[in-house]
């Protein structure tokens, strides 16, 4: 079969796979808690009573809630379906490690897009407008791909525990959150701070939806769609070569 | 590549840390085939059949599938697998469960609905088709992993320890199925502990024990082939003593069981007349005669024991 043809099919079962972890994983209490339940009760504890403007406080929540949506699933579904004594079974399917993984992609990433709407409509319902809209779709749906992409790089470690996973990807996501301008803007951080933020995926996230719901942002778009394609594919290179090593050793 | 053969081992080997699990071993399967994996626990049956299937790495010699290298996807194709202690996804029900399988192996929907109807109905699963596989009992939940293993309508099919544990009849309907394939012409790869099923089942079986191949025959041969296992069951009127009857010609060794003798001998035939004579010569009469062939159990513990001591 030409590669071609071989990529399009292995495609087409990865859809497979993102398919079976919508409908197994979404409705997990882990996935309910840290996806959709945790980002909002910790944002809402760091912003109510602080007298902060809706177009503020729409792009942080909607950075954090898709950063929390969109790495909730694809992190825990390897171990858990090694613990759950399934792995070995999908693994001795006709797919590659590849296939597997980015089907556990595909389904954080549908998630994470799926659950942004609620801030996003949130939004518009209480007056928040979007300067280009275009662009602003294509960073929600490139941030939910990176971000989803992070996911299996927690998981690399051949644990079959997920709460061990849940605590790796915690002790990365948190600090995240407090580095990259989600409660306080870019342009307030001291040198060292914006230093630091750069090195988060969600900066520059939360940058672009400052541009297009604030009007104005820190780093220009262009950087900040650039950089975010940088790291998803950093993220995938790094979880697609190190599942090949360490799946097999779950078994 | 031969066209007989349907599964090719050669050099097999796989290390976990400093033990090695499975020591450069070599055997062919022939198409239609019907072949047993025996050996103890820990012996590398399962590690082997990971490395066929293509699950965990070989560390090295080679292996194939058909002609396809072992692990390959096109390997994976043709293959069907019923893994050790695998499970079915609990939050889907068992016809979900059965389609994902058919879709994951790229099969049309409308012919895995025809397979997955006529194989749930084989395995008497249907009624409880729409059922999740939550509430299934230990013994439909394996038949259901071999309904998802045979959907993809495999040329080869691999079955770890597929009837361990389970209730009289699900066993039973799982060896009446993998005897109604193979004399479809599939090729089955069956690894087992229970020596009536390989006895019952396997047209060859291969022994394998700390890692390496001890033996590989007709189960029939094997049994007949273990040198010093024939035995007569015998019982007299009276007391003999068992040093006694180890002078009798002929005999290797003496059990007693019960009220009765189990003489260890390498020929039955001379044994018996040996016993007639010493019957009649010290007035004793016998009650029980019965010449024991060795199992395949007596042949595998002795394949094992002797592994063992050479180790």
């Amino acid at each position: 079969m030409p590669e071609t043809a071989l990529v399009r099919e292995q495609m087409r079962r990865s859809l497979v796979i993102a398919r079976k972890d919508i409908r197994i994983y979404y409705s997990k209490g882990p996935v309910i808690i840290f996806g959709v339940l945790f980002p909002v009760f910790l944002f809402l504890s760091f912003t109510i009573g602080r007298h902060l403007s809706v177009d503020f406080m729409i792009p942080g929540l909607l950075g954090m809630v898709l950063f929390f949506t969109a790495t909730s699933i694809s992190p825990i579904v390897v171990p858990w379906e090694a613990q759950a004594r399934t792995l070995e079974r999908l693994m001795s399917c006709p797919v590659r490690i590849e296939t597997i993984i980015v089907g556990d992609i595909l389904a954080s990433f549908a998630f994470g897009v799926a659950i942004s709407l609620v801030p996003i409509i949130l939004g518009l319902f209480l007056g928040v407008t979007i300067s280009n809209p275009i662009i602003f779709a294509l960073a929600v749906i490139l941030a939910a791909f990176c971000f989803a992409s992070l996911g299996p790089v927690f998981s690399i470690p051949p644990t079959n525990l997920p709460a061990t996973i849940n605590m790796i990807a915690s002790v990365v996501k948190f600090p995240v959150v407090f580095i990259s301008g989600i409660f306080i803007p870019l342009d307030e951080l001291p040198a060292w701070g914006q230093a630091v933020a750069y090195i988060s995926p969600l900066t520059y996230f939360t940058d672009i939806a400052r541009h297009s719901i604030q009007g104005q942002g820190h780093l220009p778009i262009a950087v900040d769609l650039l950089v975010l394609l940088a790291f998803t594919a950093l993220f995938l290179v790094v979880a697609l070569k190190l599942h090949q090593k360490t799946m097999p050793r779950r078994i | 590549m031969n066209n007989d053969v349907a599964i090719q081992v050669a050099n097999l080997s796989k290390y976990y840390g400093q033990l090695l699990a499975v020591d450069h071993i070599s055997f062919t399967v022939g198409r239609g085939e019907l072949f047993g994996f025996l050996g103890p626990n820990g012996a590398g049956k399962t590690t082997t059949v990971r490395m066929l299937t293509g699950v965990v790495i070989a560390d090295e010699g080679s292996a194939s599938i058909l002609e396809y290298k072992a692990g390959s996807l096109k390997a994976k194709q043709v293959t069907g697998v019923v893994p050790e202690m695998a499970n079915a996804y609990a939050d889907l029900s068992g016809w979900d469960n059965l389609m994902l399988m058919a879709e994951l192996y790229g099969i049309p929907a409308s012919v895995a609905r025809e397979r997955g109807i006529s194989l749930m109905q084989e395995m008497g699963l249907y009624p409880r088709k729409n059922s999740l596989i939550k509430t299934y009992s230990k013994g439909m939940k394996q038949r259901l992993i071999l309904c998802m293993a045979l959907v993809s309508d495999p040329e080869v099919l691999f079955l770890d320890e597929p009837t361990s544990g389970l209730d009289v009849q699900s066993a039973r309907l799982i060896k009446d199925l993998l005897q109604s394939l193979n004399a479809k012409g599939k090729t089955i790869f069956l690894t087992t502990h229970d020596m009536d099923e390989a006895n019952q089942l396997c047209d060859r079986v291969a022994i394998i024990d700390k890692g390496n191949i001890v033996a590989i025959d007709a189960p029939e041969k094997l049994r007949m082939a273990t040198s010093g296992m024939h035995s007569v069951e015998v019982s007299f009127d009276n007391m003999v003593s068992p040093e006694v009857l180890a002078n009798i010609p002929g005999v290797n060794s003496v059990k007693k069981l019960g009220d009765k003798y189990r003489l260890y001998t390498t020929n039955p035939g001379e044994l018996v007349v040996s016993l007639a004579n010493y019957s009649s010569s010290h007035g004793l009469k016998v009650i029980s005669l019965n010449i024991l062939v060795p199992s395949l159990e007596d042949a595998f513990v002795a394949l094992t024991e002797k592994e063992t001591e050479h180790a």
